[in-house]
């Protein structure tokens, strides 16, 4: 694993900050004035101590190429991770040579790498001895599995009716009453252990004050939710494919079975959706050899950052293994072989028809849909009355933008970076539009924008 | 987007979403029987034509694209500054708060490092304007420096983004190109129907080329013009004032117009040949004289005893502020708008310095002594602010004299930069750091090393003084950007937490080790971000 440099840029150091308070602090820490003996190694371990307030200097060491992500330990008392000296240090890191040189670990980081290593030497083991003792009663865990599957069914038969008593009355009543309804179906489905059913219920509820068309998308979001139902109540008689998917969309927890993909990956985009509960954190994949996008999910619980965060716009070497589910593009993160450095690899990019199509094509495997993800070459952003459009600079064809991304910081980064001149977008096509996560300017001679350099819209 | 099946399946759409908002009680879905059924029916064709509608989704046909902006010719950014800037404007203001800590504040080397980075004639990276757009909204103080920077794909953004609208109005012509010097037709239209903001920017921008011309353009309408509309165009002469001008500001001195009269006495007494400096010169003359009949030379002052109409044509207000004498008030105008040569003339040939050390009979000196600081700045006469100034280190320099610390500043301001920087040093050297701030505000940036280390000395003082650093606060902030980075190595020793000596405020030396650690942290920041600027060899 060679770590020669490379370095993160300050974005993405700066997106490992568990919330805007560390954001601040981290990068006011990021100036060699209160860092000494700060230095880097071949490994992708990154030490310094940090001149706080007390007489005794804090430690901090930050092991970047770890399988799972970044790790840090620092001796200071805060409870946030990671902490602002562990941003700090490595925005500094980031800045270049002449503040982190590359030297030997001291002994007190190097401990920590040491206690690590056999650690995950240890854990490897263990894994492999648990997923043993699993298979040892497979009984249990058939009879576990048929439980939860039956109150699945209850619940999917509840919901059923309640949908057809809303049909049979009409959506317009379902106005006046109001988001309770939808509250407490929601939790009967929570009680059902079928998340996935929950979720899309509360959503429900949220349509009938959404603006104008509120009826067609409250028909079109209880339609597939009866789809949902029907097509759990029936996954015997599905392809296995399809009955996967179904499996995941009601919510039961799968494991990424397929097997490991070795590849050189392009992190195309990282961003967080969160609730009160949780923070979802998804990364976006394009495999170089396979050209395979891949979806990598991890969570957090409030006021945590998910643990995994890999930069935007870098590739790194890894295994990655599917999720079960036709079409499905989830998948997880295996053992990493490189840490993430610059590239100039790109996503092979598509027309506005092309990316559609491409979308209309995943729902033959999963109707439920959203978006799916593409890359767009050669479009331009364009102000369309009150929103926006990515428009083919070739055609006279375009994809509006969504009304989420409109309202986002990112859109003003990509119309900056645009100027009315073609860029490459990636991000996700569905039928409300496209949300554009990532972009690269065209780059030519004439204008000063580097080509090829990544720039996170979201 | 719109949907292939559109045209084929919109009626039985339309038909499935009617019934589904009536309801199936009400109205039999197409295609199938009434009952109990009816519902499951629905949905189950509601079902099919939701992913059918979703699968044929087509895009649509693309709005009227923008003109793309204008190539920006200018290098890219290095790399390292590139991300400086993003590190820089992710650092906004109004989260957070309280003590500040050993760590610098980043934003407040943005205006610095905005000044490098146009200096050096840098293009913004584009994905960075929108942030510094914000950042320069916020702060109208930020705003020429980082429009500069941002360049003409700024303000093309800003014709997209109501937000940023404020870019428009900054820049002038920023809304549209100003006509140029070859397009006659085009100035005379914009000077006769452009908006008030346009006609100003139009002037100003005439004004710096062709001085002549932007006169002749606004004597074509100044009869016509409404008054406060003529007091703002009057203003843009200040831009390269010249003899010239003389004839015009003349008829201004009769204009309707109290404030155009006035500004039009004010400019004119700033050309020491004119017609209206020369009266006022023969006015003032008369009020002062040397007495030689004490045992020295004694300037003695004979108010004038009336505002005559003469006097108040050029521009001298009669009326008094209340509490102020007439008669000084009258005096402290005419000694304001003479020449400062014409003192030399009236006194034997007396230097600058002469006349100033000169005493003063019946409490004058005060109101004498004012008057030629006023005079001193308003026509940019550094012998006079020299010896006004006098040395720094006499005693009077820093108590309150005749001349007070903002005239002081004013009178700096017309110094060079190194005589500037050496008369503060002194002056701290002597007074100590507490009536400072104002005069280290007119010094160049960064401060030369006899005033760098003339403050850092004074801080070392205060410390030892046992004080607590926040006394300092507004210095220590000043040091902190203008501080020459080189010094760093001379504060190295007292970032350290010293004993608190038993006299000193509790706890002081380790608040003072704190302020001295941020001052050089900052400093060390500055030093690496100047050489993240430098372009590479």
């Amino acid at each position: 694993m060679t770590q020669q440099g490379v370095r993160w840029t300050a974005e993405q150091v700066l997106a490992l900050a568990p919330d805007a308070t560390s954001r601040k602090a981290g990068s006011k820490l990021g100036a060699a004035g209160p860092w000494s003996e700060a230095g880097t190694s071949d490994e992708g371990t990154v030490w310094g101590l940090c001149r706080g307030s007390g007489s005794k200097p804090y430690q901090t060491v930050i092991d970047v190429a770890d399988s799972t992500g970044p790790a840090y330990k620092c001796s200071c008392p805060s409870r946030k991770f990671p902490c602002k000296h562990a941003l700090g240090l490595l925005l500094l890191w980031a800045g270049g040579d002449a503040a982190v040189p590359p030297g030997q670990a001291p002994d007190w980081a190097e401990q920590w790498l040491a206690g690590r290593r056999s650690r995950a030497a240890e854990r490897t083991t263990r894994t492999d001895a648990a997923s043993g003792a699993t298979s040892a009663d497979p009984e249990a865990a058939r009879r576990r599995a048929e439980r939860r599957a039956d109150r699945i069914t209850a619940g999917a038969t509840e919901l059923e009716q309640r949908l057809t008593d809303l049909l049979r009355g009409g959506l317009a009543a379902a106005e006046q009453a109001g988001y309770g309804l939808w509250e407490e179906t929601a939790a009967r489905m929570v009680d059902a252990q079928a998340p996935g059913l929950a979720a899309r219920v509360r959503e429900l509820g949220a349509i009938p004050g959404s603006g104008p068309g509120w009826p067609v998308r409250l028909l079109e979001e209880c339609a597939l939710l009866h789809l949902l139902d029907r097509g759990w109540l029936r996954r015997e008689q599905l392809p296995d494919g399809l009955a996967a998917t179904v499996r995941s969309r009601v919510g039961l927890p799968g494991s990424p079975d397929g097997p490991p993909v070795r590849d050189r990956w392009l992190a195309l985009a990282q961003y967080d959706t969160s609730d009160s509960r949780l923070t979802t954190r998804r990364i976006w994949l394009h495999g170089a050899e396979s050209g395979r996008t891949a979806l990598l999910l991890s969570y957090g619980a409030a006021g945590r950052a998910p643990e995994l965060s890999l930069p935007v716009g870098l590739a790194f070497e890894a295994e990655v293994s599917a999720y079960p589910g036709a079409g499905q593009l989830r998948a997880a993160l295996g053992e990493r072989f490189t840490a993430p450095e610059p590239t100039a690899l790109r996503p092979p990019g598509l027309t506005s028809a092309e990316a559609a199509a491409r979308y209309g094509e995943a729902l033959r495997d999963d109707p439920w849909l959203d978006a799916y993800p593409v890359t767009l070459a050669r479009v331009l952003p364009i102000p369309d009355g009150d929103s926006w459009q990515l428009a083919d600079a070739d055609s006279d064809l375009a994809l509006p933008i969504t009304p989420a991304a409109r309202s986002r910081p990112g859109l003003w980064r990509l119309v900056a970076l645009s100027g009315g001149t073609p860029v490459t977008v990636f991000g996700e096509c569905g039928h409300r539009g496209f949300t554009p996560l990532t972009a690269w300017a065209e780059g030519t001679e004439e204008t000063s924008v580097a080509a090829g350099q990544a720039a996170a819209l979201c | 987007m719109t949907s292939t099946s559109e045209a084929s399946t919109g009626s039985s759409w339309e038909e499935l979403v009617t019934t589904a908002l009536l309801g199936t009680d009400r109205r039999t879905p197409p295609g199938s029987v009434p009952g109990r059924d009816a519902p499951v029916a629905l949905l189950d064709a509601a079902a099919v034509e939701t992913v059918r509608r979703r699968a044929g989704i087509r895009p649509v046909r693309a709005a009227a694209r923008p003109e793309p902006v204008a190539p920006d010719r200018r290098p890219p950014l290095p790399p390292a500054a590139t991300r400086r800037l993003a590190t820089m404007l992710a650092d906004r203001p109004g989260t957070g708060g309280g003590r500040r800590g050993a760590a610098p504040d980043l934003m407040e080397l943005l205006p610095q490092w905005l000044a490098l980075a146009n200096a050096y004639g840098y293009a913004a990276p584009p994905q960075a304007l929108p942030a510094l757009l914000d950042a320069a909204r916020g702060r109208t103080d930020l705003r020429p420096a980082a429009l500069t920077f941002a360049g003409t794909r700024a303000l093309w953004l800003a014709r997209l983004n109501t937000d940023w609208r404020f870019a428009l109005r900054a820049v002038p012509g920023g809304g549209a190109a100003l006509p140029g010097p070859d397009e006659p037709e085009r100035v005379q239209r914009l000077w006769q129907e452009g908006l008030f903001a346009e006609r100003v920017a139009l002037l100003t921008a005439i004004r710096a080329r062709d001085a002549a011309s932007a006169r002749e353009l606004l004597a074509s309408t100044w009869p016509t013009e409404r008054a406060e509309d003529r007091l703002m165009f009057l203003d843009t002469l200040r831009t390269g004032l010249g003899a010239r001008d003389e004839p015009f500001l003349e008829t201004a001195l009769a204009d309707r117009s109290r404030n155009v009269r006035a500004t039009a006495a004010e400019l004119l007494s700033a050309l020491p040949d004119s017609a209206l400096a020369g009266r006022m010169a023969k006015r003032a003359t008369t009020c002062v004289a040397v007495d030689h009949t004490a045992g020295a030379p004694t300037l003695v002052v004979e108010a004038p005893h009336e505002c005559d109409p003469g006097m108040e044509r050029d521009g001298v207000l009669p009326k008094a502020p209340s509490g102020r004498g007439e008669r000084s008030w009258w005096l402290g105008q005419l000694v304001e708008a003479a020449p400062l040569g014409a003192w030399s003339r009236r006194f034997g040939g007396r230097t600058p310095e002469e006349i100033v050390a000169l005493p003063v009979a019946d409490d004058w000196r005060g109101e004498l002594h004012g008057a030629w600081c006023r005079a001193a700045v308003r026509q940019r006469n550094p012998g006079w602010s020299r010896a006004l100034l006098g040395a720094p280190s006499t005693p009077e320099a820093g108590g309150p004299g005749a001349v007070s610390l903002a005239e002081r500043a004013k009178l700096l301001a017309m110094l060079e930069d190194g005589e500037r920087a050496g008369w503060v040093a002194g002056f701290i050297a002597t007074h100590g750091l507490s009536e400072a701030f104002q005069l280290l505000g007119v010094c160049a940036v960064p401060w030369a090393p006899p005033l760098g280390r003339a403050v850092v000395d004074a801080l070392n003082i205060a410390r030892d003084a046992g004080s607590y650093p926040w006394s300092f606060s507004g210095v220590m902030g000043l040091a902190e950007r203008c501080l020459d980075p080189v010094e760093v190595v001379r504060l190295e020793p007292l970032t350290a937490t010293p004993e608190d000596a038993e006299d000193s405020a509790p706890g002081a030396g380790g608040y003072w080790a704190e302020a001295f650690q941020r001052l050089t942290t900052t400093l060390r920041l500055r030093a690496t971000m100047q050489g993240e600027l430098a372009p590479p060899p």
